[in-house]
């Protein structure tokens, strides 16, 4: 009996605390770099784009929201052709980032994301490329691949030993 | 005086308290759970009545074909006419009172009693097992809390000698009566709570075991009635337990009589709300046994000690 009193007091006591509400449109919510929010395709040191159409994040993906279509450039570098994501099945849990080989993919801390039209929730690769390196800057895949692709050299790049005559019978 | 007027008056103010206490009831809870609440639409977001009243009103409404039409219809009209009616006797003011019954304290009961049907149709009418359920549970919680409901009011019905509400206000010139009993204020208060079957006690409702309870099948402004059923009956209670124990619009004189009674109430009806953010629901089997074994003897001691009390002041 008098735990139930003591809780009513205490609960009209909350009369008088701080309101936690954040009043959102007007005061903006502080989000952390990990939350998972809107998804973009980063670029490369270079400006180039980073995703390699590998279909990593489309294999991830639990709700089948992203479609891709991988080709490549002169230079035998791959790209996507299209890059197309559902946002309106989008359930944002970053698997495709979690897949992605390339650091391409990434989730930011954007939730505003809002549309009247649902198929306007569909992002083509134009609204997902944005012009910044993302989370990972100074990345870039090429540069520590085996394979030239235009930005390096065979057997140039960091870490990596220059190509083996396996014609040659010297050590 | 102005007959009509009155009850105009009464029948506008009170269905118009019934809908804001929507945003009163929601206001108050964000409040007690450290939210802000309801605040966008209009001043203070008081237009969420408006919004609220516009959505059941252009809600489907619907009714379910395996359902008894006619009861099923009645139902809900049963709570808001038994709980408006009961306004009927109530002392708002000395001139504002529609009817002053001498048996005032025995209508309300008995209005209050017919709030069971409106509960034990609503969910047999609509032919749902979780209705029906809820249906069986409110007309138990109800029928029990009745009994002793009567019983801690006849301390004050001794202590005034009369029945009629007006009377008993009167009989508050000099003291409350809740200083005397204060035993029989708090078990009216908790049977109050069970008869407008509100938190902690909404067990025909229940909606974490029973769906939404004996209104399930309801849509619109059939559940809309049901709403301000609910609401009305709060006010009613917290009106009748300023009546009956806190010298109803007895107060200082720099405010008119019905401000106080208006004062009274409106701090009973924010009780009704901190109860519900802060109290746990009782299990089905504790609410009767806590009704049965703990408030039925207390009433009846409180009946004896009272009746002893006035027996011995009136023969010395």
């Amino acid at each position: 009996m008098f735990s139930l009193i003591r809780s009513i007091w205490l609960t009209f006591l909350h009369l008088f605390h701080k309101k936690e509400t954040i009043q959102y449109p007007e005061e903006k919510v502080q989000l952390h770099p990990r939350y998972r929010g809107r998804i973009v395709l980063t670029r490369d040191p270079d400006g180039d784009e980073r995703c390699v159409g590998c279909y990593l994040c489309a294999a991830a993906c639990p709700v089948d929201c992203i479609a891709l279509q991988a080709t490549e450039d002169d230079n035998g570098r791959r790209y996507p052709e299209f890059f197309r994501i559902n946002f309106s099945r989008c359930i944002f849990c970053g698997f495709c980032e979690e897949a992605c080989p390339t650091y391409a993919i990434q989730l930011i801390p954007d939730f505003e994301m809002a549309e009247y039209v649902r198929q306007n929730l569909v992002y083509e690769k134009e609204d997902l490329l944005i012009n910044s390196q993302g989370k990972y800057p100074g990345y870039n895949y090429y540069k520590v691949a085996g394979i030239d692709a235009g930005v390096k050299n065979k057997g140039t790049g960091e870490n990596e030993d220059p190509p083996i005559d396996i014609h040659s019978l010297l050590p | 005086m102005n007959y009509w007027l009155i009850i105009l008056g009464v029948l506008l103010v009170l269905l118009n308290l019934a809908a804001l206490l929507i945003w009163v009831e929601r206001r108050m809870l964000a409040l007690w759970q450290d939210r802000l609440g309801p605040n966008r639409a209009g001043p203070l977001g008081l237009f969420i009545i408006l919004a609220d009243t516009l959505k059941l009103f252009f809600k489907e409404d619907w009714i379910p074909p395996f359902a008894d039409k006619p009861v099923f219809v009645m139902a809900p009209a049963v709570v808001v006419i038994s709980v408006l009616m009961s306004f009927t006797i109530i002392p708002f003011a000395p001139e504002i009172q529609i009817i002053d019954l001498n048996i005032g304290v025995l209508f309300f009961l008995g209005m209050s009693s017919l709030g069971v049907y409106s509960i034990v149709l609503g969910g047999w009418a609509s032919n749902n097992k979780y209705s029906l359920l809820g249906a069986l549970r409110g007309a138990s919680q109800m029928i029990s809390y009745e009994v002793f409901m009567g019983l801690s009011l006849m301390g004050v019905v001794m202590l005034s000698g009369s029945f009629s509400l007006k009377d008993i206000v009167s009989a508050q010139q000099s003291y409350w009566f809740v200083l005397l009993q204060p035993i029989g204020f708090i078990i009216f208060f908790i049977a109050g709570i069970a008869e407008t079957h509100r938190l902690p006690f909404d067990i025909p409702e229940a909606e974490s075991e029973l769906v939404a309870g004996f209104h399930s099948e309801y849509s619109g402004m059939k559940f809309g009635m049901f709403f301000i059923g609910e609401y009305l009956g709060i006010t009613l209670i917290s009106a009748i337990t300023v009546v009956l124990f806190f010298g109803g619009w007895l107060g200082p004189s720099f405010l008119p009589p019905l401000a106080w009674f208006a004062i009274k109430t409106a701090g009973f009806i924010l009780f009704f709300i901190l109860l519900r953010a802060s109290l746990p629901r009782p299990r089905y089997d504790q609410l009767m046994e806590y009704g049965w074994k703990i408030l039925l003897p207390l009433t009846l001691l409180n009946l004896l000690v009272t009746g002893a009390i006035v027996l011995f002041l009136n023969h010395s």
